[in-house]
């Protein structure tokens, strides 16, 4: 029983380099993270893609591909039933969060980016807010709850 | 990433097998490009039965392909699609572009009615 209560308000904080090889590490921790709360396949899927979208957009945008000495953070906290992940990087930051939230909305149309990341996390979780400013990194929280 | 290529009447049907996302995306553009050039194809069908991953990455691809075709008076479909991707098919309205078909049959069957 204590151990179930430990395991309702834990804790876990990574920093990888950001490359792009690191987006699949990534989403798989924060799954991995939450697997004690016996989450539904769709659930797990929902959380793996929402972070692969948050982790992305550090590596592209953030860092703009050129983070190979650079890191993206991924803390991921559990209050109750409550996930909240955050993915924060220390890049050139976005000077309009509004437009960038926009479905669609890219500034890398030559990579083939969709625009859609934002809209997908915000589908796929049940809060999503993002901090940011030109030159001062990106931080997005997400949140989830898990219901029994 | 390992892709499975087939092709039936002018349609290359290119399934995908593992983790879409934009780590991945480069490589199955370009394989899916070269397999395009070199078959008699003028239609894609992506075939997602062997993906088990994919973020708004695949959506990039799909719509980049759907805009080449195009040009070209080809169409691009969507096969097997389920769950979390159906829903990333969805919320970018991605559906509304790329006709999705339940099996390669299907979308025969349906391109021959047009």
């Amino acid at each position: 029983m204590d151990n179930d209560k430990h395991m309702l308000n834990n804790e876990m904080q990574l920093s990888f380099r950001a490359i792009s090889a690191n987006e699949s590490f990534a989403r798989t921790v924060a799954a991995a993270f939450v697997t004690g709360l016996n989450p539904t396949i769709s659930e797990i899927m929902e959380i793996k893609t929402a972070v692969s979208e948050a982790v992305t957009n550090a590596i592209i945008h953030g860092y703009e591909n050129k983070g190979l000495d650079e890191f993206v953070h991924l803390n991921c906290r559990l209050n109750g039933r409550e996930l909240y992940i955050e993915v924060v990087d220390n890049g050139i930051g976005i000077q309009d969060i509004a437009q960038a939230m926009e479905p669609l909305y890219t500034s890398k149309p030559e990579q083939e980016r969709s625009g859609m990341g934002f809209a997908v996390m915000e589908n796929f979780m049940d809060y999503i807010h993002v901090t940011s400013a030109p030159g001062q990194g990106t931080t997005v929280v997400m949140m989830k709850k898990l219901p029994e | 990433m390992e892709i499975i290529f087939s092709e039936r009447d002018r349609y290359l049907i290119a399934a995908p097998v593992g983790e879409i996302d934009h780590h991945t995306s480069l490589g199955i553009r370009q394989k899916i490009e070269k397999a395009f050039a070199r078959s008699k194809a003028r239609n894609l069908i992506f075939d997602f039965s062997r993906v088990e991953f994919m973020d708004s990455s695949g959506i990039g691809i799909l719509i980049g392909r759907y805009r080449e075709l195009s040009k070209l008076g080809g169409k691009v479909y969507a096969i097997n699609i389920s769950g979390e991707i159906g829903r990333i098919f969805g919320v970018s309205g991605l559906a509304r572009i790329i006709p999705c078909y339940a099996s390669v049959e299907d979308v025969l069957q349906n391109a021959e009615g047009q």
